[in-house]
């Protein structure tokens, strides 16, 4: 009970004990100690990957009961108790899916682009602090790492719709390249100030830099509002779905996935979804931190407040139109952003 | 397939062609349009109709005149009761009956309930097609109340059938009056809470306003009726300006825009609902009683002649054009479609917008698609 009690709380020692228990274990047996680090980061990344598949097929299912409790409809309940099984279903109906390939595709970005955005968004989680010692790699370059490896996804995106030949296809895809890099822009300077006030780029410095509830939304809420602003962009999810607007251009990128394939196009928004929650949480929010409930149980409070923020946005707004869309990030959000910016510095230069 | 005529000449390299519809999610039906694109920008527009022609005006040559009710209910399914009004209308002032007035107050409610079922289902149509999801399920709330009244007297819900030739098949149900004013009651708190939810927002008012703009004179030159025109800071309603029925009796105005653009197209639409609602209010508390049908021989058989009858429906002018010969069924029937003349006007508007814009200009003309095409 105590070992529990230590490993929810205070994870990194007893993780840490049991690390080189193991490893003394190891030599007695005379075996290489490599190996042994080999064998831990394969059940880390096992570990990782098992929890944000189950952790994504609940979001969607959550995403869905949101948009049932604003839209005065009751949502899944249909499949398991109060419809949790829904998604489960949903994907089994994917996977038994023929898989189309219409004639005329670009086969290898056709097949490539689902993974291209597949694989970058799952990487990311192994910098993501879920609790204090309960980092995959808690690396020195940890919020860099997550700008570089999630700007990969626009290359699938743009895959997809160059492959799909298509031209609702293309027109999201070349869409959603305007739309990644334009955002992005104003979303790195957000996170530098944030650097500039931790002064580390470590994930597990900036939690530590908020510590006794001296979390950065308070000093920085111009600074969180861009970043969820821009984070709905990123995700591209409304009002800033342009890339598969429905409406206009059939389904964008997607329109000629089917299957499995789109089922990893669905995956990889919602992960992308926690993912950007995740990260507002721990720059902003003060990560794990918070009173009697373990750290990890608040990393994910936290991470599902502020995904519930972004489906409230989703389900109230209508889509903005494109020129809006790049005029709102050029002319308001990348200046406010580099005000912040100058100002947070010079505050901090005081 | 029909090629627009852009697609004949050589186009520039910085120019593509891009084929929307039938099958598209916002063309609402099967509608084409064949869109020349620079870039997102529309430098070319061509509307291709006909593919859900029906010959609905031949088939009624061939039916009694009593038989044909129904086809016009198919014509414009969202608006069904005043197509058949203007039909029915067209047979009584040929066969010169006269109408009692219990029949004319029912037919002024049955039809002001239909224009705010139209209206409603425009309103969660267009949501959709700016991609707001939300707005269609409350929409839908207060649709679904009007459907149920109008069906507890006339038993359809889409294609109602309501009115026959001389009056209605039965008299106004026991509880119609007592729902229609419990659905009255909230329905102007309700409309305000549409307004809310998605017409005053913030993202679609500076997607809508001083797009598409439609100036009054190219409104009228292209024969543009109904909200749309009246978008167009044109206050003509048939209604007002060339009274059928018992319309001038009540207080209402007919609502209009300022600028033309998209937004004033809207928020003509959801002044008429608040105006529907205070023609319903004044009609109910006015219904005399009486007989709910004229006296009609069981035979009908119009004397030689031609007519034309027309009704504000909710997409604007909706008239019928009869020729009779005498015999049990009309010699030629011509159905004059608000949406044919509003959806024409379509390619003057949209150049130089996007391709976003495109379907919201189009949402914003309320086109329904079988009667353009009949």
């Amino acid at each position: 009970m105590a070992l529990l009690k230590e490993l929810l709380y205070n994870s990194g020692k007893p993780l840490s004990e049991f690390y080189t228990w193991m490893h003394s274990v190891w030599a007695g047996w005379g075996m290489p100690g490599f190996l042994l680090d080999f064998i831990f980061q394969l059940v880390i990344v096992a570990a990782v990957t098992l929890i944000l598949v189950l952790n994504a097929l609940w979001i969607i299912y959550y995403d869905r009961k949101i948009s049932a409790l604003m839209q005065i409809r009751k949502g899944p309940n249909r499949v398991g108790p109060l419809g949790l099984f829904q998604t489960l279903a949903d994907t089994v109906k994917l996977l038994i899916k023929e898989d189309i390939n219409p004639k005329k595709i670009d086969i290898l970005s056709f097949w490539l682009a689902p993974l291209i955005i597949f694989i970058p968004t799952f990487a990311v989680f192994l910098v993501l602090p879920f609790g204090s010692g309960l980092i995959p790699a808690d690396l020195n370059i940890g919020i860099l790492y997550v700008l570089a490896i999630t700007g990969l996804t626009v290359i699938g995106i743009l895959a997809a719709g160059w492959g799909s030949n298509n031209k609702y296809s293309l027109i999201g895809g070349m869409r959603s390249a305007a739309q990644i890099v334009s955002y992005e822009i104003p979303m790195v300077i957000v996170i530098l100030t944030v650097v500039l006030m931790a002064g580390t780029m470590k994930m597990s410095g900036i939690v530590a830099a908020q510590t006794n509830y001296k979390w950065f939304v308070i000093p920085q809420f111009v600074g969180f509002i861009i970043f969820l602003i821009t984070g709905n962009a990123e995700v591209n999810r409304a009002p800033f779905d342009l890339p598969e607007a429905e409406s206009e251009l059939v389904a964008g990128f997607n329109t000629e996935y089917s299957a499995m394939k789109f089922a990893f196009f669905y995956l990889a928004e919602y992960t992308n979804l926690f993912l950007t929650a995740a990260i507002a949480a721990t720059l902003f929010l003060g990560g794990w931190e918070g009173p009697f409930l373990p750290p990890i149980v608040w990393f994910f409070i936290k991470t599902y407040f502020v995904i519930t923020i972004l489906c409230w946005i989703r389900w109230t707004f209508p889509r903005i139109r494109v020129d809006q869309l790049m005029q709102f990030s050029w002319k308001y959000l990348l200046p406010i952003s580099l005000v912040n910016l100058i100002v947070t510095a010079i505050i901090i230069k005081l | 397939m029909i090629k627009a005529p852009f697609e004949m000449e050589k186009i520039s390299d910085e120019e593509y062609i891009l084929n929307m519809g039938p099958q598209h999610p916002s063309t609402h039906g099967v509608l084409r349009i064949v869109l020349k694109l620079d870039g997102e920008t529309v430098s070319g527009l061509y509307p291709d109709v006909g593919y859900i022609h029906s010959s609905v005006e031949k088939m009624c040559e061939n039916k009694k005149f009593d038989m044909i009710t129904p086809y016009t209910d198919r014509l414009d399914y969202l608006s069904a009761i005043n197509y058949n009004w203007a039909y029915v209308a067209a047979v009584e002032k040929l066969m010169g009956i006269q109408l009692p007035e219990r029949v004319e107050y029912m037919r002024v409610m049955l039809a002001e309930l239909n224009r705010i079922m139209s209206h409603l289902l425009w309103y969660s149509a267009f949501g959709m097609d700016v991609g707001a999801l939300t707005p269609i399920f409350y929409a839908f709330r207060e649709r679904e109340e009007v459907i149920d009244i109008v069906e507890g007297m006339t038993g359809g819900r889409l294609t109602h059938h309501a009115f026959r030739i001389g009056g209605f098949k039965n008299d106004l149900q026991k509880d119609f009056l007592p729902r229609l004013e419990k659905f009255l009651k909230k329905f102007e708190d309700r409309i305000s809470e549409y307004e809310a939810l998605l017409i005053n927002n913030v993202i679609l008012a500076s997607r809508t306003k001083g797009v598409g703009i439609l100036d009054k004179a190219k409104a009228i030159n292209y024969g543009v009726t109904g909200p749309t025109l009246r978008g167009s800071d044109c206050a003509i309603d048939l209604r007002k300006n060339s009274p059928y029925s018992v319309y001038p009796k009540f207080d209402f105005k007919a609502c209009t825009g300022k600028n033309g653009d998209t937004w004033d197209r809207l928020k003509v639409r959801m002044d008429e609902m608040r105006e529907s609602a205070k023609i319903l209010k004044q009609a109910a508390s006015m219904i005399p009683a009486g007989e709910f049908c004229a006296k009609v021989p069981r035979l009908i058989k119009p004397a030689p002649g031609e007519v034309y009858t027309m009704v504000e429906s909710a997409r604007g002018e909706f008239g019928v054009y009869l020729v009779s010969d005498g015999t049990d069924k009309p010699y030629r029937i011509k159905f004059r479609s608000p949406s044919f003349s509003n959806l024409s006007v379509l390619k003057e508007i949209t150049i130089g917008a996007k391709i976003a814009d495109v379907i919201a200009i189009m949402g914003s003309l309320d086109l329904v698609i079988p009667e353009i095409d009949r």
